[in-house]
């Protein structure tokens, strides 16, 4: 019954506050449209360097859909109302992207080994390696940014304040940090294929 | 269940506005104030103060191109021997004045001190919300602003002064901070502003676009709201897709600066040796990256100001306004246009012809929602009962300003007519005139008409009518001759050009130009006068002085955190029901219900979606309002 009105409140009408954090998703989607299409205007002028991306960003991808996989198992608890679950699965999202985020510095590190930096003034080719810097640097930056949000969220609900009448900072929460994971994925696809 | 719930909702959320009392210091009501009035009017007065400063600057370096061999000994004493040796400017210092005067005009005055206005302003008042969706985020707005606005012009009191590179920044210039000395911290300076200024701007676009689609009252569908607020919502629109490629564009920029990345920086060549370590870097990428936002930019300066316009022209006329329907959609058309065209900035950097023409094709489609907007106006006018005051006056300066700015705009549209008049004055006038005094005039109209909604008082007319007469014919005579001097091929930004010898003939109509100039300056100061004298001692306004139909008149003039005393007025009407045969008044607010013998005129009945049956369903969404109007969807 009570999860069937979350359903009904959650259907009928947006709440400010989360039309808010979608128009901040739309301006971050611009944002990585506007880099990738740089990649792409730059790419196409030629004098380009390929490489294979680290394999520990294959690594950070399959974490980040795990965190984003914790983080629907936390919404799920909360509509069973199991207030030690939500604890427990907003944690493991937390490792998740902390781990994530270890994962790009691997991965950062690993290019740097391959003699790819983030600038390489003698080598013009070697952009390609800066905007993999740059685009995985922003999008990290982004991350972290979800994690500090998530952290908030965790924090309140260690005091059982994530309710099920009460959980609107989960909703915006789990709406940016699904967003941000989309957006890796997005890069990461984008990054294997152009 | 839609419309309960939302009746829900905003029952709750009005609930602590209207009875709880805010206890208010000197610093929650002035300073850090929340209330979307008050915010309102720290923009328009750091944009008044921001757009005197652009526009000293424009006299300064007026003055120089006008007596370029004389010497001024008064500008030594007023910005010492560094910047203005024996009285004339330096060199660079005028570089630095021509990008600050335009960086702070495009952003700080008529993007911030225009939307930023009259968006706080109007949003929530004509809409029926008790403030913005989040009054906080509209704080931080302005302040970011406000740092970003202390910023820029703390780059004048640092020793290598400010930026010189024009206002669009292009690289490699503006990438290289060796390559003079207002590409150093000056620049920094100039990009740190920008982050800030881009913070502040999606801050509150964000918030414009919440509190148009969710927070308006009973009654207020999509289809009833005035043009100003489809204009704010536009903006805040473009304004929240472009401003983060900019951002984009900006950060890899300071990369390029300050890491050594090669994204715009390629290899220069000086007496043929490498002189940059860099290398394989396109600065074209920065002109498609800046133009992405640039284009739109220029509508986010002009919509705010066509709307205000629109509202202006059907009160003063006391006339509906001529075809709403057309007028949205028009708006739509440009605003989705504008994504499409940015490339018409850049026709001479080798860009492909075919890729040119597409661009060529939608520029040039922009001329028909903009005619059918000007067609409007001048059919709302058309005989109309005219009331000539001072906003009124200046909306009908910017439909002047906007026709004839425009028209020069259907030839630098054109790719093979562009390669001659690129980066001429025909340039520099034609979006002086269309953007630059369009918008300005929209501003002012908006400031003359909603100034006693701000401040309870009326502004004087008398030096209403002399500032816009002044104004209007100072602005034409600067910016018309600068059409011929750019026809005759005449680049812009150049110190000295008349030492050219076949430049040389264009002296004494840079003189006019100047003098013109002055006279205009001098003009602004019977409006700052007025405006700040007004604020203390203006004449006590009526609660509605412009007998005008929306919400925001029947808010109380004092200032209350809320805007209503209890119960938010529920609309039952559009905008626009001026001179409605039937009624006893010329005018017939919102609020007033319709009553069952009221005559439906035509367009109002094709724009009553719901009418008396469906009075609550007030969500019509956008998305359905557009298919209906556009014809492809039948209710």
């Amino acid at each position: 019954m009570i999860a069937e009105t979350l359903k009904i409140q959650e259907e009928s009408k947006f709440n400010p506050k989360k039309f808010v954090v979608w128009l901040f998703v739309i301006a971050i989607i611009m944002f990585f449209a506007g880099l990738t299409s740089a990649y792409i205007v730059r790419k196409a002028e030629g004098n380009w360097f390929n490489f294979n991306l680290p394999i520990q960003f294959t690594y950070s991808t399959i974490t980040i859909v795990m965190s984003s996989f914790t983080l629907w198992l936390t919404k799920k608890s909360l509509l069973n109302e199991n207030l030690r679950n939500i604890k427990v699965f907003l944690f493991l999202t937390i490792s998740f992207g902390l781990l994530f985020c270890i994962f790009q510095y691997l991965g950062w590190k690993n290019m740097n080994l391959q003699n790819l930096y983030f600038s390489d003034d003698a080598n013009g080719d070697k952009i390609s390696a800066s905007f993999i810097y740059v685009l995985s640097g922003l999008h990290v930056l982004h991350v972290l940014a979800g994690l500090i949000f998530l952290l908030v969220v965790f924090i309140k609900s260690l005091s059982n304040k994530i309710t099920i009448n009460n959980n609107l900072s989960l909703q915006t929460c789990s709406i940016y940090w699904h967003f941000i994971g989309i957006v890796w994925i997005y890069l990461f696809i984008f990054f294997n294929i152009t | 269940m839609t419309s309960i719930a939302e009746t829900l909702y905003h029952s709750e959320e009005s609930e602590p506005h209207s009875t709880h009392h805010h206890k208010e210091n000197f610093i929650t009501k002035y300073i850090f104030s929340q209330d979307h009035k008050m915010i309102s009017k720290q923009f328009l007065i750091t944009g008044i103060i921001m757009g005197c400063l652009g526009m000293m600057m424009s006299v300064l370096f007026r003055l120089q191109l006008a007596w370029p061999d004389s010497s001024f000994p008064i500008l030594e004493t007023l910005l010492g021997s560094k910047w203005a040796p024996g009285g004339k400017l330096d060199p660079s210092f005028y570089m630095g004045l021509v990008t600050i005067h335009g960086t702070i005009m495009v952003f700080f005055v008529l993007t911030a001190g225009l939307s930023g206005t009259f968006s706080n302003l109007l949003i929530p008042l004509q809409c029926g919300a008790r403030d913005m969706a989040s009054p906080f985020i509209n704080m931080l707005s302005y302040w970011f602003f406000f740092l970003s606005s202390v910023v820029l012009t703390i780059s004048f009191l640092i020793e290598s002064g400010p930026a010189t590179v024009g206002w669009t920044i292009y690289p490699p210039l503006s990438a290289l901070p060796k390559a003079m000395p207002g590409a150093g911290l000056g620049m920094t300076l100039w990009l740190v502003a920008m982050v800030f200024f881009i913070v502040s701007a999606l801050l509150g676009g964000i918030n414009y676009i919440t509190t148009v689609l969710n927070m308006r009252t009973k009654g207020m569908s999509m289809n009833r709201l005035p043009l100003t607020i489809w204009a704010f919502f536009f903006t805040a629109v473009l304004g929240l897709l472009t401003f983060p490629v900019l951002l984009g564009g900006a950060l890899l920029l300071i990369f390029d600066r300050s890491f050594g990345t090669s994204f715009y920086l390629s290899d220069i060549f000086l007496n043929g040796e490498g002189a940059l370590a860099n290398s394989g870097g396109s600065p074209i990428l920065f002109q498609h990256l800046f133009w992405f936002l640039g284009h739109p930019e220029v509508y986010i300066i002009i919509l705010p100001a066509l709307g205000i316009t629109s509202e202006i022209i059907a009160i003063n006329a006391r006339k509906p306004i001529f075809g709403y329907t057309a007028m949205v959609i028009s708006i739509t058309g440009i605003a989705f246009l504008s994504f499409i065209v940015w490339g018409h900035h850049m026709f001479i950097t080798g860009m492909n012809p075919l890729l040119g023409l597409v661009f060529m094709i939608f520029t040039l489609i922009i001329a028909v929602p903009s005619a059918v907007k000007s067609f409007n106006y001048l059919a709302t006018l058309w005989r109309g009962n005219i009331h000539f005051t001072p906003p009124m006056l200046f909306a009908i300066g910017l439909v002047s300003f906007f026709i004839s700015g425009g028209l020069t705009g259907l030839f630098l549209g054109n790719a093979a007519i562009d390669i001659q008049l690129h980066d001429t004055y025909f340039v520099v006038a034609h979006f002086h005139i269309v953007m630059g005094c369009a918008a300005i005039f929209g501003m002012m109209a908006g400031i003359y008409h909603w100034f006693p909604r701000m401040y309870g008082r009326m502004m004087n007319n008398t030096l209403g009518y002399l500032h816009f007469w002044l104004t209007f014919i100072a602005a034409y005579m600067v910016f018309f001759p600068m059409h011929f001097i750019g026809l005759a091929g005449v680049p812009r930004r150049y110190y000295q050009f008349t030492v050219l010898p076949e430049f040389g003939i264009w002296n004494d109509v840079n003189v006019l130009i100047t003098v013109a100039a002055i006279i205009g300056a001098l003009a602004q100061i019977l409006f700052l006068y007025n405006f700040f004298s007004s604020i203390f001692c203006g004449k006590k306004s009526e609660q509605n002085p412009w007998k005008s139909n929306t919400l925001e008149w029947t808010a109380p003039v004092e200032r209350i955190h809320g805007n209503w005393h209890g119960e938010i007025p529920q609309v039952h009407r559009w905008a626009y029901d001026y001179s409605k045969p039937g009624f006893e008044e010329d005018y017939v607010p919102q609020t007033v219900p319709v009553s069952d013998n009221e005559e439906q005129l035509a367009f109002e009945h094709v724009l009553s979606v719901d009418n008396a049956k469906n009075e609550d369903n007030y969500t019509v969404s956008f998305s359905s309002l557009m298919l209906k109007w556009l014809g492809l969807k039948k209710s």
